[in-house]
């Protein structure tokens, strides 16, 4: 379990958020305290002050009117890629949390494949101090797990530790290294933090655009195979048991994968996962396009598709939903990661990996929900307390006391993905075009209305 | 031919593949003529625009499109600004600012010459793009075995060789499937793809061409090559030893090698194919290549008349047996 006390430092260190407000008439849904039901919520001076109908405002509170809306908290997203320092020309830490709020998102945690890499106190400090002076939402950090992520020394676990990341990873790349990785988990029990494993066997994965099947045989395009994946998942597990470490597996894509989760977990090893948006909703058909399914919005070896871990296909997709349902994944995480258009304008292999998505998450999460793979409350469970549990983040809940940051959104509302109108500068989507059902209307921040679509 | 770009077979109709067999019928004749010149393409502007290294393909574009009457200007990688590192984006917009009214492109990466097609307005033929495609080499393929055996609808093509990296494969098997060939695809395990059978099978659903499994893949080529009425051997380079997904190139000959013994066990007067250029006692024997039932220089011959046909179609040609 990780140091609540740093968690709790940071939360109330961003000094901009501290409004106070009062919601009412929404129906409340927080799956951290069990309520589903028509009530009212007050935030005062930044925190939660009470949740019930009739709750006093607070003096000189804006009054939201939430009638025939959702109020939930603000989510969490634990694998956002805010680009900044070093690729600013794909995200700054101001655009990323500009789109994180747009997408309903209050809290995330920036991965640290910047430039330089986040793995000395300067580089937490630069993104604390920018987060709170240009950030629109709460930033905590996730520390390399190895010297400049480059997988062969330790970072400084601890220091970083001292800093105030929340967790380890080298997400982009993996720690292929057994006795490196076994050493990183070994070590990371002097903070608790989990280690955050980016599972991909690069000798398998040589070359690799899209995932190993029948699209990529057509294609011509070399392929992810599913055990690239599974091997590395499989090991760690093992690695975690031997350490008694807390793992956390990035952005599962293989049905496969689940397995070997559940096997371990099954034994008592401490081992968490997340799964993106686009793996729960799209398939490796999208890279083949209007040939392969008259219905696909896409021509074929779009590189708005291109991704890693790679679209599988959809028995992988309905075992993620199945996944999330059953527990073996405890919560989603975006993987935003925006590129330039010079990134993605070029041919299938030249382009670059990932999708900017913390604006379209919300709209991906719900078709699963109106497609009846979650219900309503497990996806809004996914998206809040069961990530800030995997990291320990005081977070995701609207327990009184707890920092007053709230989603308000409308889970009917159509919209059309419109990339050029994103707060990111990522304007790399696959749902281009794309209609989507469930909006957030408002998203607030320490009660602070920081994105409003009420209008 | 109601299309702006050719860029692999699997979208082709039987019908169009038709049109395209009957229509190099015709530029054959015409490269019997003494003077081998029409004038469909005059004033035309094509343009070789060749990322990866090639003799024959892009020679036999050129010398097409020239009989056809076209000005061609060839753009190879080497000596271009590619080497300044000029993005295939930027090389396609100032083709088009240059009034190209055709491209032809070989690329290195699967999928190029979809990209370039999508952003010009000049057609685009595909030349070879990575592993992916090669519908010119696929038709002069049909074309020959149609010339030579009469029919290509209940053959049976055996293909043998790195069939996971072949573009020629790919598009063979297309062109073959669609015009109701059986196709056997034959290489060691690991140079077969993973599930080419199934994608050709639901593409064929999908134009709604209706067998049963004309698609079918095996590692052994006695079987192979069992009743085969064309052998297809596709060159198999030394770096796939060098990567790990072959032990030995003379492992491969002794075990997947096109030999005189091995040809025997196909049906008598069984045709040879390669797309060239060869590796001599690799992948085909010397007296296979050169041998009776060889028709490789005739696919060469055939490949002019092909991108002829191909180029005068896009042109706005009508098909037909005159020219």
């Amino acid at each position: 379990m990780s140091n609540p006390n740093n968690a709790i430092r940071l939360a109330g260190a961003h000094g901009r958020f501290l409004g106070s407000l009062v919601i009412r008439g929404g129906r409340v849904i927080d799956p951290a305290q069990g309520i589903d039901a028509i009530t009212d919520i007050a935030i005062r001076d930044g925190f939660v002050e009470a949740v019930g109908v009739g709750a006093d405002a607070p003096p000189g509170a804006q009054v939201i009117d939430a009638r025939g809306l959702i109020v939930t908290p603000g989510f969490v997203d634990l694998h956002t890629h805010l680009r900044e320092p070093g690729f600013e020309y794909r995200e700054t830490i101001a655009t990323g949390t500009a789109a994180a709020a747009a997408g309903g998102f209050t809290t995330v945690c920036a991965m640290p494949n910047t430039e330089p890499a986040i793995d000395t106190t300067a580089v937490v400090d630069f993104i604390h101090d920018t987060a709170r002076r240009q950030g629109s939402v709460r930033v905590y950090v996730i520390g390399a797990i190895t010297r400049g992520r480059k997988g062969k020394a330790l970072a400084d676990l601890v220091e970083l530790a001292n800093a105030g990341v929340v967790a380890y990873s080298d997400d982009g790349d993996c720690v292929t290294d057994s006795a490196l990785m076994r050493n990183a988990l070994a070590y990371s029990r002097t903070t608790g933090r989990p280690v955050v494993q980016h599972a991909e066997d690069r000798a398998l994965t040589t070359g690799a655009q899209m995932h190993e099947g029948s699209v990529s045989a057509r294609l011509g395009l070399p392929g992810w195979p599913r055990a690239a994946e599974e091997v590395i998942v499989a090991r760690d597990c093992e690695l975690a048991a031997l350490t008694g470490a807390h793992l956390h597996v990035a952005h599962v894509s293989s049905a496969g994968t689940l397995d070997f989760i559940r096997r371990a977990r099954s034994r008592g090893v401490h081992v968490t996962a997340e799964v993106t948006p686009h793996h729960l909703t799209l398939t490796d058909a999208l890279v083949g396009g209007h040939w392969w399914s008259a219905t696909a919005s896409l021509p074929a070896y779009d590189t708005r598709t291109k991704v890693n871990p790679p679209l599988r296909e959809t028995p992988d997709s309905l075992a993620m939903a199945a996944g999330l349902r059953d527990g073996v994944i405890d919560c989603i995480a975006t993987d935003h990661a925006p590129h330039g258009i010079t990134d993605k304008h070029c041919e299938y292999q030249a382009a670059a990996s990932g999708i900017s998505n913390l604006e379209t998450a919300l709209g991906s999460v719900l078709a699963v929900v109106h497609a009846g793979g979650l219900t309503l409350v497990e996806a809004i469970a996914a998206l809040t307390i069961r990530p800030a549990r995997v990291f320990g983040l005081a977070a995701g809940s609207l327990l009184p006391g707890m920092a007053g940051d709230v989603t308000i959104l409308d889970p009917d509302r159509e919209w059309c993905v419109d990339p050029a109108q994103f707060r990111s500068k990522g304007r790399n989507t696959p749902l281009a075009g794309h209609l989507l059902r469930g909006q957030v209307i408002q998203t607030i921040v320490g009660g602070e209305v920081i994105c409003d679509r009420s209008a | 031919m109601r299309r702006k770009d050719v860029l692999d077979l699997d979208d082709f109709t039987a019908d169009e593949l038709r049109e395209v067999l009957e229509t190099t019928a015709a530029m054959k004749e015409v490269l019997a003529r003494p003077i081998r010149r029409v004038p469909p393409l005059r004033g035309k502007t094509i343009v070789n625009c060749f990322y990866e290294a090639s003799t024959r393909t892009r020679v036999s574009f050129e010398l097409a499109a020239k009989n056809l009457s076209a000005d061609v200007v060839n753009i190879t990688a080497s000596g271009s600004s590619v080497e300044k590192g000029e993005t295939l984006v930027d090389t396609t917009r100032t083709l088009q600012a240059l009034g190209a009214d055709m491209v032809v492109m070989r690329h290195g990466a699967s999928g190029a010459p979809y990209l370039v097609a999508r952003e010009l307005e000049a057609s685009v033929i595909n030349a070879g793009d990575g592993w992916h495609a090669h519908p010119t080499q696929a038709l002069l393929d049909l074309f020959t075995v149609q010339s030579r055996l009469g029919s290509v609808e209940g053959r049976r093509i055996a293909i043998i060789g790195d069939i996971l990296h072949s573009r020629v494969a790919r598009s063979a098997t297309w062109g073959f499937a669609t015009l109701g060939a059986n196709v056997v695809l034959c290489a060691p395990p690991t140079l077969l793809p993973i599930g080419f059978a199934d994608a050709v099978h639901t593409g064929l659903r999908a134009k709604g061409i209706a067998t049963a499994c004309p698609v079918t893949v095996t590692h052994d080529l006695g079987e192979a090559l069992r009743d085969a009425d064309v052998i297809m051997a596709l060159r198999v380079q030394r770096e796939r030893m060098d990567t790990g997904l072959l032990p030995s190139l003379r492992e491969y000959a002794r075990e997947w090698g096109i030999t005189r013994e091995r040809i025997a066990q196909a049906r008598f007067g069984a045709i040879v194919m390669h797309p060239g250029p060869m590796n001599e006692g690799v992948e085909i024997s010397p007296e296979v290549a050169y041998g009776p039932q060889s028709v490789i220089e005739a696919q060469v011959t055939n490949g002019v008349a092909v991108r002829m046909a191909i180029m005068y179609l896009l042109a706005g040609g009508r098909a037909g047996p005159a020219v």
